[in-house]
């Protein structure tokens, strides 16, 4: 019995880890759906977007060690510390610039061109971002703070304990994560439905050629699908710098994304929403019931094996668009 | 003649990258790059910074000038071996890479080219065994010592008796991560406690899976041997689970600010093993602020002077420099090789009169090497986070580890080594 209650609060808990790996897979779907582009910075941009926010919320001088190099000055900060709300709206200007710029001097030049050199140019573009935050805000890590709760929930604590006798374990913080995916799925599907921009989103696509010849810009759509993906990655990058501090390795959950993307499928939303659930709930499953007999850290590499099996069965993943090719 | 002058200029360029021959040339292979770059970074930054001290306020050690080329292998193994390669013909004095990984690689290559390798706190524990590792040195403590040490103390703590405690090790899954295992587990054997081994896959970002089961098993104690990000979020998830911040001990490579600040009022009481002092109240930082840091010298401009991480750098960078000196000594030159460099280390005897000279008084135990000895007396101590102060405040003085379980462990290990490798043990 204590065994089912145990594994109910890993259940709990891996479903909560799988929304925070949604929220990194979303950012992927976007522009993968709108576009056809693997987008391999798609880590580095929520990295980016974590620097960036913590540097303005605390007003520390962008670019300073290099400023402080070349002219022997000591600039370090502008002295004010932002309100949260502020810090993100202007943040989220910057990831709007960012991909403006990206649009301007990667995409523009790239069109036409095999979906394959996209995808290296977005790798180019991650190892550039990744050196362009660090000579930007530095290299060490930062502290971010922007009012989320952490620590067990003390109401979900006492409930559990009431019902089974035992307190689960919830981490306030995935409850916000989980409350904003929400959100934020919410009001993307809304827009993507109910507006223009998100129908011509839809159109591109669907058919670049088609939405061109109804003279759908796709540059804008391009600027605006980065733009969104640039405001996915900021917010997956808040909840997990959040619990990590803001440092390089938050690049790295785009490779928890991954498992996630191949199972829920490249094109679909609700794909990243499910397929993150899955990964979350099965690899915390496994390492529970299994990992102790195979000696532990089997998470990084289940989750590959889990998505694996579902694509033997759905090579297009669980909500992706199936590829039809007559000849 | 393009060409001509085009190869005018790579050889310009070559001999102006080239130290000069008399130069004592100590390679800093350091990573500011990647996952591990915030604590990497740090290490170098006092690494340089005191060999650019003894340049500029002594004009280097016995005449001889200091060089020291960095080469970044962002905490790769195969980039540090190729730093290493590339690196190695410049008349390399010594190698201190801070990686057990690299170290685990480099070993049999230093023996093959007959230079030093140093790794203080990490690396390879058995190397202490200096008859089998005749070219690798580890003093002062290796992470056996520091696994010793933290049940040293907590044996203190709990009136001399862990005897049915439970003792967690959340360790990162790499060679790193698991080389206190085989020392834990015969203390566990020794004192009657129980182990719970619990892996954390690299780079450690997500934790849930490990910090539930701890807060199922309810342990006494728990013990980290973590690095990078790992720390960051182990210590943040135990604050969420409530764990006692006091019974959290991580090794030294778990015990710097970055790894706490994160976790804000929740790391207050987390402790750490250490074997180098902290702070900034050792008069070597008068010396450094004139002849480094206010003329502009230090490395990145100096933000993380006083650092524990950068301490530690700097720290290695003390008993190279004297191990250098011991070699001048015994060799009758400045211009030492590296072999007159490995007679130095093993006849290295650093006092405490002598740390005081050197402006760091009790800044780490007295390192005294041999022949046989490679790892010192293995003497650590206890720091513990105060997290309204932002500082580690020193809990313990210098102890010594269990030598009666160590010794038999390292004789062991280095003798399945000797007899993998196919080496003969000298006679010491």
């Amino acid at each position: 019995m204590d065994q089912l209650i145990f594994a109910s609060e890993v259940l709990v808990n891996g479903l909560m880890t799988g929304v925070m790996y949604s929220l990194v897979a979303l950012g992927f779907v976007l522009i993968y759906k709108a576009s056809g582009v693997f987008n391999y910075a798609q880590g580095v941009m929520a990295l980016f977007a974590a620097l960036t926010l913590v540097g303005i919320q605390q007003g520390q001088v962008p670019f300073r060690h290099l400023i402080n190099a070349i002219f022997g000055t000591h600039l370090e900060s502008f002295g004010w510390t932002l309100p949260s709300v502020l810090a993100i709206l202007l943040t989220a200007v910057v990831m709007i610039a960012l991909a403006w710029l990206i649009e301007k001097l990667v995409l523009q030049h790239l069109v036409g061109q095999e979906p394959i050199i996209l995808f290296m140019a977005t790798i180019g573009l991650a190892y550039f971002l990744e050196g362009f935050g660090d000579v930007m805000w530095g290299a060490d890590i930062k502290t971010l703070d922007v009012g989320l709760p952490q620590g067990i929930s003390d109401a979900v604590e006492a409930t559990t304990a009431n019902w089974f006798g035992y307190g689960f374990f919830i981490d306030r913080l995935d409850i916000w994560a989980t409350i904003i995916a929400a959100v934020l799925v919410a009001a993307l599907v809304a827009f993507s439905q109910y507006t223009k921009q998100g129908r011509a989103m839809r159109a591109v696509a669907d058919d670049h050629q088609a939405a061109l010849s109804v003279g759908i810009s796709l540059q804008f759509i391009w600027i605006m699908v980065w733009s969104i993906a640039g405001f996915v990655a900021l917010v997956a990058g808040i909840m997990w710098g959040t619990k990590s501090g803001v440092q390089f390795s938050l690049s790295l959950i785009a490779l928890k994304a991954l498992p996630v993307l191949m199972l829920g499928g490249f094109t679909s939303i609700p794909g990243a929403i499910v397929g993150g659930l899955i990964v979350g709930v099965g690899e915390k499953l496994f390492e529970f019931w299994i990992g102790p007999m195979v000696g532990g850290a089997t998470e990084n590499w289940f989750a590959y094996v889990l998505a694996l099996l579902f694509l033997v069965f759905r090579p297009q993943g669980l909500f992706g668009e199936k590829i039809i090719e007559r000849v | 003649m393009k060409t001509l002058k085009f190869a005018a200029l790579v050889a310009a360029g070559l001999m102006a990258a080239a130290p000069a021959l008399a130069d004592l040339v100590v390679p800093n292979l350091s990573y500011r790059t990647g996952p591990y770059g915030a604590n990497g970074t740090q290490y170098a930054d006092g690494f340089n910074d005191y060999f650019t001290l003894l340049n500029e306020r002594d004009g280097g050690i016995g005449g001889e000038k200091i060089q020291v080329p960095e080469c970044e292998t962002a905490y790769n193994t195969e980039k540090g071996v190729e730093c290493y390669e590339s690196t190695k013909s410049s008349g390399a004095l010594v190698y201190n890479p801070l990686s057990t990984g690299i170290t685990y690689q480099l070993i049999p290559k230093v023996s093959v080219d007959k230079i030093p390798l140093y790794t203080p706190g990490y690396g390879r524990t058995s190397a202490k065994n200096g008859k089998v590792f005749e070219w690798v040195f580890n003093a002062p403590a290796n992470y056996w010592d520091g696994a010793s040490i933290a049940i040293k103390y907590l044996l203190d703590q709990n009136g001399g008796d862990l005897n049915g405690k439970k003792i967690a090790l959340v360790y990162h899954n790499s060679a790193y991560g698991k080389e206190p295992i085989r020392t834990l587990q015969e203390l566990a054997k020794k004192h009657g406690f129980s182990l719970t081994e619990i892996p954390v896959e690299a780079p450690g970002q997500e934790q849930k899976s490990q910090w539930l089961q701890i807060r199922r098993d309810k342990p006494d104690f728990v013990l980290m041997w973590g690095w990078g990000v790992m720390n960051q979020v182990a210590i943040q998830e135990a604050a969420n689970i409530r764990f006692p911040m006091e019974n959290f001990i991580g090794i030294w490579w778990a015990g710097s600010e970055i790894d706490v600040t994160p976790a804000g009022a929740g790391a207050n009481g987390y402790k750490s093993v250490t074997f180098n002092g902290v702070g900034m109240d050792y008069p070597i930082y008068d010396d450094l602020k004139t002849h480094v840091i206010d003329p502009g010298k230090a490395s990145q401009g100096g933000p993380h002077v006083g650092s524990a991480v950068y301490s530690r750098g700097m720290y290695a960078a003390v008993v190279i420099a004297e191990a250098i000196r011991k070699a001048q000594e015994l060799a009758g030159t400045s211009a030492i090789t590296p072999t007159q460099l490995r007679d130095g280390f093993e006849q290295l005897d650093i006092t405490p009169d002598r740390l005081a000279e050197l402006g760091l008084p009790d800044f780490g135990p007295e390192i005294k090497m041999t022949c046989d000895n490679h790892g010192g007396s293995g003497m650590a101590r206890m720091q513990q986070w105060d997290a309204e102060a932002k500082k580690w405040n020193l809990i313990t003085e210098f102890t010594e580890p269990d030598q009666e379980v160590l010794a038999p462990l390292i004789l062991e290990d280095s003798e399945a080594y000797a007899k993998e490798a196919g080496i003969t043990p000298r006679d010491c």
